[in-house]
């Protein structure tokens, strides 16, 4: 990108600032243009996108509990996005989140309202933590031995183990940790008194601060830390790796017993927080929607918390643009595929223009 | 002597890639009726030469006759339309397919193929040239040379008057290999021009009909018909041992250094070594290496050399046999646990595994350290040292680099292999292994690249270098040891009778 502006002629602009005008252009134009392409999409289907999008920002952005909504909702997904970013810069796709994440979810709803009543609130919390870390680790194990010692493709079987996950956490909920006392199937419910505590007073989980602590301590692993090298080096060069003499099996194992641990995590931060409980049928999916946002964000811990917030605004303002427009929640999918799209075409291009002038 | 003009001739043919002449201005003719082959070390530009005449690449100076016809051939389609086609080591049919409907791909999206009207021609072409294959088989079942030989028959389906096969044997089973070369001395007598590129010298001698070798971009010499005829097995072998690795340049007479003393204490060992393989099993290694002293493993790319490498180093594991380096045994040690006792590796493989290309040169520089203080305290990186070590080892080593934070892929090949002996040469280097440490070099860090070997040696370290050039060995090393079919052949001591002694070596003649 440097050499790229120093070759631009135009401008007294110091270098440094240059780049990062056009560092801050090349992220800011994709996402207006993914914004006017979805507008169009919502003009096709005869709803002004100006009424669409004035709901969403007002509700996500704009009214007070919507932010709370907005920010309560980020906690999980920080921490989805922080296990995609160990994996990811490690070379090893587990698109096993959501799996690991209701794993995680599951046994921590069907454990946390029994223990409250023996055990220190705070107490329960903290285990339950631990509890999900180790049930998502459990549940990234079978892919991880198979890719570490037989060299099996890691995204089909993450993603086999996916379904069985999300079958047997339903079937565990109706059959094994089903509340006795309601009809529905679901899990016994946490109290709201003896959840994650609420911030300064807001409507705000804490879960939040918990996503925020480790995505920026998993980042600066990843960048400071001898371990986080090792495993760069793993996924950016295989060979090289055994080269110099490092242990690919064995790091295989611990990426899969991180990233699979903090998906759990994600799922015991979301009960813990926010649902209280797991119904039978119960599943966001909210894995396989950060996946594009941390390729939005290059592996990069902080892009990646911009880019978390902007979706969980979106996503909650179109919860309620949706009721009031008719239009699918699921439309800020539509969003996130469009801005996909359009960095990987202005990515595309600015590497050919890169290439024409010869860098 | 009527011969007809040459299929195909190549008149002054180059080609250039950054940094490197693949082929400089070769000269060569292709006849009906005769099997060519081409031998050359990897490296040597078969591979360019080949993909230029299958219309892949286009040379950047001379011409390309077809018949006599200077001819562009701009891409694999005209190439095919021209009867030139090629057959790979990989086999290139679609498994999932029956021959015959490989043999019937190419044809038009819309047309719905006529597969009884391919078998039935594919049976016939078989049978015209003494292949017994089933045309409804499905590929995926056969055996790669029944493949093969499926391949040669969709080729002459198609019209094939000149025929490519790249290192077609490579991957075949003995038994394979010789009904390949027995179908290529039928389709010669059909008047087909068969290329054939390999790397066993034994398979070139049996049939072939034409040698040429390549050697570094150039033609360094060939055998004609007439004289290959009346050449026996094993004066063609001697033949072209020495072409391939005879001196090229008289003026460099190489200085064989002096020979250690017989005092000097064993720094390596390696006792009845044996490294299962597929391909290459490294069987019953007894070597030793003193303190400065310079040991050259010679031999044909491919025998067994990367393989032992890689059991020394630890990247390999041994089915048996022990290493010692001064005195202690190190087979138990993995490769982090050798380096600290002293073993180095410099590995020929310098883009593939010797560094990440993406990362900065600081870090690759200490890419065999990561964690080890004072670069990392208690695992967290200190950028500062990181960065003092960097500049220490640019400047020590004349690496060429913008930056130390460039990453290492940017860098010239000269450049990267500074990168990867400054790795590996500092600190308490006590045996240190050299693959190939020149090959793909220019001529000013061949020397830089030499110099270092031997300042090594001179430190007190045990060297070993493996190296294809014959000559680079004789100028370096005290001992030459010569690697056939994963084995030491022989140990020879370099003086002035080396070269001859390698060369029989190499060709069996004293196995």
């Amino acid at each position: 990108m440097t050499t790229e502006t120093t070759n631009l002629t135009s401008g007294g602009l110091p270098p440094r600032l240059r780049a990062a005008l056009a560092t801050a252009g090349l992220s800011l134009g994709p996402m207006i243009g993914a914004f006017v392409l979805s507008g169009l999409v919502l003009l096709l289907m005869k709803v002004n996108p100006f009424d669409y999008y004035g709901y969403v920002f007002q509700r996500g952005l704009l009214s007070p509990s919507g932010v709370q909504a907005t920010l309560t909702r980020m906690g999980p997904l920080l921490l989805l996005a922080a296990s995609l970013i160990v994996a990811f810069r490690a070379g090893l796709w587990n698109l096993g989140g959501d799996a690991q994440f209701l794993m995680g979810a599951v046994f921590v709803a069907a454990w946390a309202p029994l223990m409250v009543q023996h055990l220190p609130v705070w107490l329960v919390l903290v285990l339950s933590m631990l509890v999900s870390v180790v049930i998502g680790a459990i549940w990234g194990l079978l892919p991880a031995i198979l890719r570490a010692y037989q060299g099996i493709n890691e995204i089909i079987t993450t993603l086999m183990m996916n379904f069985l996950g999300i079958s047997l956490s339903s079937a565990l909920v109706k059959l094994v940790f089903a509340d006795p006392d309601t009809t529905v199937p679901q899990t016994r419910t946490l109290p709201v008194g003896d959840r994650l505590p609420v911030l300064f007073g807001s409507n705000v989980s804490s879960g939040l601060v918990i996503g925020l602590v480790v995505i920026l301590a998993v980042h600066w692993m990843m960048t400071r830390t001898a371990f986080g090298l090792k495993l760069r080096v793993v996924g950016a060069n295989p060979e090289a790796a055994t080269h110099a003499g490092l242990s690919v099996p064995k790091l295989t194992l611990a990426v899969f017993a991180i990233s699979a641990g903090l998906g759990g995590l994600a799922g015991a931060v979301a009960i813990l927080g926010q649902y209280g409980n797991v119904r039978a049928d119960w599943n966001p999916a909210y894995a396989f929607t950060i996946v594009p946002l941390v390729f939005l964000a290059r592996f990069n811990g902080y892009a990646a918390i911009g880019y978390v917030f902007l979706f969980s605004a979106l996503g909650i303002g179109s919860e309620s643009a949706a009721r009031r427009l008719d239009v699918p929640n699921y439309f800020t999918l539509v969003t996130v595929a469009l801005l996909l799209v359009l960095l990987a075409v202005t990515e595309r291009w600015a590497a050919l223009r890169r290439a024409r002038k010869g860098v | 002597m009527a011969d007809p003009a040459p299929i195909i001739r190549l008149r002054g043919v180059t080609k250039r890639y950054p940094g490197i002449v693949a082929n400089d201005s070769i000269d060569m003719e292709f006849r009906q009726g005769e099997v060519h082959v081409l031998l050359g070390e990897n490296g040597a530009g078969k591979s360019t030469l080949v993909s230029m005449l299958a219309g892949l690449q286009q040379p950047d100076e001379g011409v390309i006759e077809v018949e006599g016809v200077p001819t562009a051939l701009s891409s694999p389609e005209r190439a095919l339309e021209l009867g030139i086609s090629t057959v790979f080591q990989h086999s290139m049919l679609v498994p999932t397919l029956t021959l015959a409907e490989n043999a019937a791909l190419g044809g038009r999206w819309w047309r719905n193929p006529d597969r009884r009207g391919h078998e039935a021609r594919m049976a016939e072409t078989a049978a015209r040239i003494g292949v017994v294959l089933t045309p409804s088989a499905l590929t995926g079942s056969l055996s790669l040379g029944e493949r093969q030989q499926a391949e040669i028959v969709r080729a002459l389906m198609r019209g094939a008057r000149f025929l490519i096969l790249d290192e077609a044997t490579a991957m075949l089973t003995p038994h394979d290999a010789a009904g390949l070369g027995q179908l290529m001395r039928r389709l010669a007598s059909e008047g087909v021009a068969v290329v054939f590129i390999t790397h066993k010298l034994n398979e070139a001698i049996e049939y072939g009909d034409r040698v040429s070798v390549l050697r570094l971009g150039r033609k360094v010499g060939g055998i004609a018909p007439e004289e290959m005829r009346a050449l026996t097995p094993r004066a063609a072998t001697e033949r072209i041992v020495h072409l391939m690795f005879g001196a090229q340049d008289a003026a460099v007479a190489a200085v064989a250094p002096p020979p250690v003393g017989a005092d000097a204490p064993v720094v390596l060992e390696c006792l009845a070594l044996h490294v299962a393989d597929a391909t290459v099993p490294v069987s019953a290694i007894n070597l030793t290496v003193a303190a400065a002293e310079i040991l050259g493993i010679a031999g044909i790319d491919g025998n067994g050399q990367k393989e032992l490498a890689e059991a020394i180093a630890g990247q390999r594991p041994i089915s048996s046999g022990r290493i010692r380096l001064d005195g202690a045994f190190i087979d138990g040690l993995d490769v982090g646990g050798r380096r600290r006792a002293g073993l180095r590796y410099v590995t020929d493989d310098r883009l593939g595994e010797g560094t990440v290309g993406g990362f900065p040169v600081s870090i690759n520089l200490l890419l065999k350290q990561i964690g080890d203080p004072p670069f990392w305290q208690g695992g967290i990186e200190r950028p500062a040292k990181i960065d003092e070590n960097a500049r220490a080892l640019v400047k020590a080593f004349d690496i060429r680099t913008p930056s130390i934070h460039t990453p290492a892929g940017k860098l010239s090949g000269g450049n990267i292999q500074k990168l990867l002996l400054a790795r590996e040469l500092t600190g308490s280097a006590r045996a240190v292994i050299f693959a190939k440490p020149t090959y793909g070099l220019d001529l000013q860090n061949i020397a830089a690249t030499r110099r270092r070997i031997r300042e090594a040696a001179g430190r007190g370290c045990a060297a070993i270098v493996i190296s294809t050039e014959l000559d680079e060995l004789l100028e370096l090393a005290h001992r030459i040891a010569v690697m056939s079919q994963g084995r030491i052949v022989g140990v020879v001591p370099n003086d002035a009778d080396a070269r001859r002694r390698i060369g029989e070596l190499m060709s069996g003649v004293a196995a």
